[in-house]
């Protein structure tokens, strides 16, 4: 059923689809986030409550959710390659983790100065904040364990049977606005029935979480990139591919 | 348009020191992390050329002294 995916276990091949992908993730990210941002910033109308600061909503949301959904592709990834024992799944794996790192602290971070004018105060110990918080540190974990094991075979396997442990967070993240009391408002769109937000914020919000995705490919794939050349340093077709520039320059002085 | 002025969207309604300290933060954490990458290619790009001369150099010796 998945044979059609076993040659992009060979690094070559996929740093080859690397570059075959990156072009249309880097043009979704750049077309979605330009027009998200901008219709969000000056079009969409401000909210009756929250006034303009609602408009870091348009960050905040897509680097909240893509966050968690991020995560769940790193551990899937860890999966593929402890089930199937490829190297370029635990690669993948480690090209995502810092991309999730920084969403989650986006998504921190932009809360907090939301949080400072909405509720007074930039942080506090409630539910959605210390899940999205202990979010963060999986992710920092994950890359500090892969970090310390020399054989990076180990390290692949180490950092994702934490990485599959850590799942378990994602639920908790999503349902604790449920669960306890909080000061997080409920999910307003990723939940059934209609979403609660009118459609004049929900489209600018839709499309800013179309370039967020665009955004991690793009991040992830660069990132992958570099991760394959560093494993695979010694073998001809890097040397090749790195150096072949410079070879041709010395062929024209000689 | 939701703004008069220039003024108007900077101030955000009073809120723009949050809502662009957002954006700033935002922008320059992503802005670290594509420099991070391009550095790092950078660096591989060095030590495979590196590498490839060193092999290079002493190819040459090799010839060399089979030559004398």
């Amino acid at each position: 059923m998945f044979t059609w995916l076993h040659p992009y276990a060979k690094t070559e091949r996929a740093y080859a689809l690397c570059n075959t992908l990156l072009p249309y993730f880097l043009v979704t990210a750049i077309v979605g986030l330009v027009v998200g941002i901008i219709w969000g910033l000056l079009f969409a109308p401000s909210d009756y409550q929250q006034g303009d600061s609602f408009r870091i909503i348009y960050i905040h949301v897509p680097s909240a959710i893509l966050s968690m959904s991020t995560y769940v592709a790193m551990a899937a990834a860890g999966f593929v390659g402890l089930v199937w024992q490829w190297k370029t799944a635990y690669m993948s794996m480690m090209a995502i983790a810092p991309v999730g790192a920084i969403l989650t602290f986006i998504s921190l971070f932009t809360g907090a100065a939301w949080g400072k004018p909405m509720w007074g105060t930039w942080w506090i110990w409630d539910a959605r904040l210390t899940s999205q918080l202990i979010l963060f540190f999986l992710y920092l974990g994950i890359m500090a364990l892969y970090a310390a094991f020399s054989d990076k075979t180990q390290a692949g396997k180490s950092a994702a049977i934490m990485a599959l442990v850590g799942v378990i967070n994602i639920p908790i993240i999503h349902f604790s606005v449920e669960w306890w009391n909080t000061l997080h408002q409920g999910a307003t769109i990723t939940k059934f029935g209609q979403p609660s937000i009118a459609s004049s914020m929900l489209w600018p919000l839709l499309i800013s979480i179309a370039g967020f995705i665009g955004l991690i490919g793009t991040l992830t794939l660069m990132n992958l990139k570099n991760q394959i050349l560093r494993r695979e340093i010694n073998r001809p077709w890097v040397t090749e591919l790195l150096t072949t520039k410079e070879m041709n320059v010395n062929k024209e002085a000689n | 348009m939701q703004f008069d002025s220039l003024a108007a969207f900077l101030d955000m309604g009073g809120y723009g020191f949050f809502v662009w300290l957002s954006y700033g933060i935002s922008v320059l954490a992503i802005a670290v992390f594509v420099m991070y990458i391009q550095h790092d290619r950078r660096i591989l790009i060095q030590t495979v050329k590196a590498q490839a001369a060193r092999k290079q150099r002493i190819a040459k010796v090799k010839a060399q002294e089979q030559s004398l």
